[in-house]
């Protein structure tokens, strides 16, 4: 539910970007969300149509460009799926993993009239 | 017409949390936010590493709970500086509410502030409150799968404990395969076994906390 929170962030950096640009409309906001940030697309997606309403952000779209968790064994270098193996290396069975990506929670851009 | 934002979406949480920062190196207080389940035992632990700092560090806590003021009295009656933070249903608290709870808290007469972050796995991983460090606590009783369905937070903090190390022989709970996993998703987390209950290993966690504050000050 922090989502409500997020959701709150996202829409004021978003109207601030489209006021700095004499935007007239904000049309639409690309966040890039990783697997692992904690944060549900579904829940942002219906904050930010409650919150977007009476603003010139009304009716703007909300994508969303996930990107998956992605892990490296530090022992052989392998990409790994902690999901999977349950954070072992499949070809060296090494536990010392680090995740790459899925960790993203950022405004990638917005598309103003 | 497409503008390029590249903004953390918690930019304003984010400058608070600078502040928060800016404010407590003024100050020269160290502040370590403590993230766990409900139940994993973080105002027991609070209560057993005041005992320990005592006469070494002055110590004070910051309570987040969703409603009620029970752990801060809790820590109050035990003689330790506490102030509760309640957020109304609010699954985690951000850097707006630390920076309320500084104000409200004598800074002069602090050197170590301990956040209790609400109980939840999850959110509070999302919000920087402005801290030197990041600390887990896993409780036995919770079981050790916890890395595994809760990753993020593990793989972000500078320190675990494992807590109620006690209950082991009554509660499945394997502690090397849990050391194992943990230190391998989090090449830099320092591990602590700690029992609250007996004292085992309190003193070597509060070791840590006092040379971390040594870090923070040079």
């Amino acid at each position: 539910m922090h989502e409500l929170e997020i959701t709150r962030s996202l829409v004021n950096v978003a109207l601030d970007e489209a006021k700095k640009a004499n935007a007239r409309k904000l049309k639409s906001v690309t966040v890039v969300l990783g697997e692992m940030s904690g944060a549900v697309d579904d829940s942002v997606a219906f904050y930010f149509e409650l919150m977007t309403k009476d603003t010139i952000g009304e009716g703007a779209k909300i994508n969303f460009r996930k990107v998956p968790m992605q892990a490296q064994c530090r022992n052989c270098g392998s990409t790994v799926n902690p999901k999977d193996i349950f954070w072992e290396c499949e070809k060296c069975h090494s536990m010392d993993i680090e995740m790459t990506a899925g960790k993203e929670l950022y405004i990638e851009s917005i598309e103003v009239d | 017409m497409e503008i390029k934002v590249l903004k953390n979406i918690l930019d304003v949480n984010d400058q608070i949390a600078l502040q928060n920062r800016n404010l407590l190196k003024e100050k020269n207080i160290m502040m370590i936010n403590v993230w766990a389940s409900p139940g994993a035992g973080k105002t027991t632990l609070m209560l057993r590493t005041a005992e320990a700092l005592k006469g070494k560090a002055r110590m004070a806590v910051i309570e987040g709970d969703v409603a009620s003021s029970i752990d801060t009295e809790t820590l109050a009656q035990a003689g330790v500086t506490a102030i509760q933070i309640n957020t109304d249903g609010g699954c985690h608290l951000n850097a707006g509410m630390i920076n309320s709870a500084l104000q409200n808290l004598p800074l002069d007469e602090i050197d170590v502030i301990f956040i209790e972050n609400i109980g939840n796995l999850i959110c509070p991983g999302s919000f920087d409150l402005g801290e030197y460090k990041r600390i887990i606590i896993a409780s036995t009783p919770e079981g050790d799968d916890k890395p595994h369905k809760y990753p993020l937070m593990f793989t972000v903090a500078d320190a675990c404990i494992v807590h109620k190390i006690d209950l082991i022989p009554y509660v499945n709970f394997d502690i090397d395969g849990f050391t194992r996993t943990v230190s391998g998703m989090n090449g830099k987390i320092e591990i602590f076994k700690i029992s609250s209950t007996n004292g085992d290993g309190v003193e070597t966690w509060a070791d840590w906390v006092l040379k971390q504050l040594d870090n923070y000050r040079k």
